[in-house]
């Protein structure tokens, strides 16, 4: 395999390198080989995952093709295959959490920057980055135990009661489904959402906030109409990568969601999200076409986080060469 | 040897003299601000030792003095900028038209005492909602369009970005840019202005006009602008204060100062010899 | 003071505190998720549950000392898989490639970053289980191996470029070759900073589920040598919560807490040494 570390490639060019030998003797031509070859190691992995991606999932593009990601019929047992209802779940349990997530991480991000001491800002940026350190799977042992019954039992009713009118609070509520999906996945997303806002506002020239201020605004004024927007495009960078990241999540999605492939419009109902699947489906999955589409999803979702992470960094290193500083992501 | 000179509510006035501004004696002129007593702290370091001066209404009055002598702290407490940083303390009085500053709303201050800043600044707006800004958040509905237009006639902005309002403030050079902070400064209609080195990131060209606009500006406006170039502190102002390590050294009308300095360290500093 | 500034003042003093609200709500999350853990898991987290292997179903006082061990030997095989590729990769980055070269290596790494970490477990799958036709140790070693390389990589390299030229130069200028300065030099001048990537990298991995799902599996029992499929905690944490079993549950807790308190104290003595050192750049 191409990636074990205990090969020595130095063996190679020295055998027939005579020519070159006094070049060698010092050792850095050995070094910068050994070392490009480890970096080439990188390169070479991920051109082998897109073309694993790729060919694992030939049968799949093969028989269903673009329709692929239409259909919405997804039966094991008749060979159906289709997409929709994953991208579905995928899309609205990402767009729960970035709702919920968005106001309260910006909020936050700017009480960070703007507002608290640097002290206290660092103490609790620390405790942000802890919680991002959190692993998926401990999100989905709490969102099974605690979110849905709370959820189950107090939330949905509530939300039932109150909302029952519109279509997304409507039909049976058993705790499990997009809305504690989502929920859970905007806890596990806030955190990026406000280390890269929190640096990119502090990155902010002072002296914008202060023409603010010499002009008669008042502090919230100030933030709201003249430091933020100068910040904008980074924010809306660190709202990309977020999503980047609630798009991919799989363990604390498949432990809540309900795992049933059916496209519902409403937030209470059970469904199921592309990784969630993979995750619940690769291993049972018997016969080629079965598995090969389980492999196309994860080509979709590769696709998916590719194109948002890419967007997400062009768009804070926009705004972070439009300010002073730089951002690291 | 006095450690400096203290005008207190009234200015240094020479017992002779025949320029205009010498004949003009302390009753007559009125003070649109006043300082009194100020000592200024930043953290345990004291930085302005018992300030006392006054700004003359519709005169333009800068503050002089080499690099860290206090005259950019001093010009921000004039509009309560220097509560923007954390360990910043003032004792004293400042006076706005009689009223101390201090005791009241800061926000309101602002509004009445404006501001213009070392680099240019604007906003990541429109030409027109950079100076439009002012007006907005305090809750002009119209008129706005001529307001923004009457502040950039007065900043001699208008004729140059007539035609250009609503694109990016980024795309002006940086002297347009500067007028432009100081249209959006004056959008507000201060009654005093407060400009901080406004020329030193500027080509000697934008410099010149900037400086001509101070001289058109102060007949509606008080201005008062901290300079390290002391050919503009003498081509520009009327009143000039002179200070050196936090203390006002000297303050006079602008000839008397620099032709006939009463104290020998602002000789020293008008001739070069150190700063 | 006229209505509409105080109307102003109220509302910037509101939005204010709202954002304080909205710092103290992201916060409180973790210490929310570290009570409960604590709650339901602490009692469960016994001699038994490092010692005993899993109980039959229905009995009690089984334990996870097979996950632990399989998460080790995971871990294990991710640390020398991933740190070589990424700490080598890194200096190749640093000291010797040229500007086109750098970007494609950066460009890799940062979109094999962004891969979701079900879709390296497929990637694994294909490469490593596929053709052996089982579900080994191996495969998850290698697995989480993937995911640590780029952390690793970018992270090193951005701590071997903060050291000054002057030092690079000073020792080129005693003769140094250019491998003789990295090493002895270059590295242990970034030592802290590289240790810090290193020990990140790994509480990232540790926590990781998705990619060991159809590489290491699980296993019910002691798995010898590195061919057959192994429990590890997270898939344990997984697999005990979604049974129906009271008492796995209550297992799911402890070996929830013990991993996440194993992350955390790696992160907090990561970010110590980190801090102690030159504050260079932050991972």
């Amino acid at each position: 395999m191409a990636t074990t570390s205990t090969t020595v490639p130095g063996a190679g060019p020295l055998a027939g390198s005579r020519s070159l030998w006094s070049r060698l003797r010092d050792g850095d031509e050995i070094a910068r080989l050994i070392t490009f070859l480890f970096a080439g190691t990188v390169v070479l992995i991920t051109v082998l995952l897109v073309y694993e991606l790729w060919q694992g999932s030939a049968l799949a593009r093969q028989r269903f093709g673009l329709s692929f990601l239409r259909t919405s019929v997804w039966d094991p047992v008749f060979d159906q295959f289709g997409a929709l209802p994953f991208i579905y779940g995928t899309l609205v349990t990402s767009a729960v959490a970035l709702l919920i997530a968005v106001p309260l991480g910006i909020g936050a991000a700017i009480f960070l920057a703007e507002l608290a001491p640097l002290r206290l800002s660092d103490t609790l940026e620390f405790f942000i980055d802890l919680l991002a350190a959190v692993p998926s799977v401990i999100y989905g042992l709490l969102g099974i135990f605690i979110i849905v019954p709370l959820m189950r039992q107090v939330i949905q009713p509530q939300l039932k009661h109150y909302l029952g009118f519109l279509p997304l609070f409507r039909g049976p509520a058993f705790g499990l489904g997009f809305l504690t999906a989502g929920v859970v996945l905007a806890i596990m997303i806030i955190p990026y959402i406000i280390s890269v806002s929190r640096e990119i506002l502090l990155a902010v020239p002072r002296d914008q906030r202060e023409a603010a201020l010499a002009l008669g605004s008042t502090r919230w004024e100030s933030t709201w109409k003249v430091v933020v927007p100068f910040a904008r495009t980074g924010i809306i960078g660190s709202i990309f990568l977020a999503l980047a990241r609630a798009l991919g999540e799989t363990m604390a999605v498949t432990m809540v969601i309900g795992n049933t492939p059916i496209i519902s419009s409403s937030l209470l109902s059970p469904g199921d999200s592309i990784a969630s699947v993979i995750a619940s489906q690769f291993k049972e999955a018997t016969g080629e076409l079965y598995t090969q589409s389980l492999i196309a999803l994860g080509l979709v979702l590769f696709l998916l986080t590719f194109i948002l992470n890419g967007l997400a960094r062009l768009m804070i290193v926009v705004t972070s060469q439009r300010g002073s500083g730089t951002v690291h992501v | 040897m006095h450690a400096s000179v203290r005008p207190a509510v009234s200015v240094n006035i020479p017992p002779t003299g025949t320029n205009t501004a010498a004949r003009e004696s302390a009753a007559a002129l009125a003070m649109r601000m006043s300082v009194s007593k100020v000592n200024f702290f930043y953290g345990s370091k004291q930085t302005l030792f018992d300030i006392s001066m006054g700004i003359a209404t519709n005169k333009v009055t800068a503050l002089i003095g080499p690099s860290g002598c206090g005259k950019s702290t001093l010009l921000r407490t004039l509009n309560r900028m220097h509560e923007t940083v954390r360990d910043a303390r003032l004792e004293g009085e400042i006076l706005l038209d009689g009223n101390n500053i201090l005791s009241q709303d800061v926000t309101s201050l602002r509004r009445r005492v404006g501001m213009v800043f070392q680099r240019p600044n604007p906003f990541p707006k429109s030409i027109f909602d950079n100076v439009a800004y002012g007006p907005r958040i305090n809750g002009a509905k119209g008129f706005i369009a001529e307001s923004v237009e009457k502040s950039l006639r007065r900043a001699a902005l208008w004729e140059e970005v007539k035609d250009h309002l609503h694109k990016s403030a980024y795309e002006l050079s940086g002297g347009q840019q500067q007028r432009l902070c100081i249209a959006r400064a004056l959008a507000v209609d201060p009654e005093v202005l407060l400009l901080d080195e406004p020329c030193s990131a500027l080509d000697p060209i934008s410099t010149a006009k900037i400086e001509e606009l101070l001289v058109q500006l102060k007949e509606s406006c008080t201005i008062v602008t901290v300079t390290h170039n002391m050919q503009q502190a003498a081509r520009v102002s009327d009143f000039t204060a002179f200070l050196l390590i936090g203390q006002l050294i000297e303050f006079s009308p602008t000839p008397q100062l620099f032709t006939t300095p009463a104290d020998p360290r602002t000789e020293a500093y008008i001739t070069g010899r150190f700063g | 003071m006229n209505a509409r500034l105080r109307w102003r003042k109220f509302v910037s003093a509101f939005m204010l505190s709202m954002t304080g609200v909205c710092a103290l709500v992201a916060v409180s999350a973790l210490f929310f998720i570290l009570g409960y853990l604590v709650f339901h898991g602490g009692a469960s987290v016994n001699w038994n549950f490092f010692t005993k292997l899993p109980a039959p179903v229905g009995e009690t006082g089984g334990g996870m000392a097979n996950a632990i061990v399989g998460s080790a030997k995971l871990l294990f095989l991710a640390t020398i898989i991933g740190v070589p590729v990424g700490f080598f990769g890194a200096i190749y980055l640093a000291e010797f490639s040229g500007t086109t070269t750098a970007f494609v290596v950066r460009y890799a790494a940062d979109l094999l970053n962004g891969v979701p970490s079900i879709v390296i477990g497929i990637f694994a799958y294909s490469l490593a289980v596929l053709p052996f036709k089982h579900f080994s140790t191996l495969a998850g070693g290698f697995a989480l191996g993937l995911m640590m390389i780029p952390i690793t990589l970018r992270s090193t390299e951005e701590f071997l470029r903060s050291v000054p030229m002057s030092l690079r130069e000073g020792a080129m200028a005693l003769g140094a070759s250019k491998w003789k300065t990295i090493a002895t030099v270059i590295v242990p001048s970034a030592y802290r900073g590289i240790l810090t990537t290193i020990l990140l990298a790994f509480a990232r991995v540790a926590g990781e589920t998705a990619p060991l799902l159809f590489t290491a599996l699980g296993n019910r029992f002691w798995s010898p040598g590195w061919t057959q499929p192994t429990a590890s905690l997270p898939v344990a944490v997984y697999n005990y919560a979604i049974s129906p079993y009271e008492d796995w549950h209550r297992q799911a807790w402890a070996a929830g807490l013990v991993l996440l308190g194993l992350i955390l104290v790696v992160n907090i003595v990561a970010r110590g040494i980190l801090a102690r050192g030159i504050i260079v750049s932050r991972s």
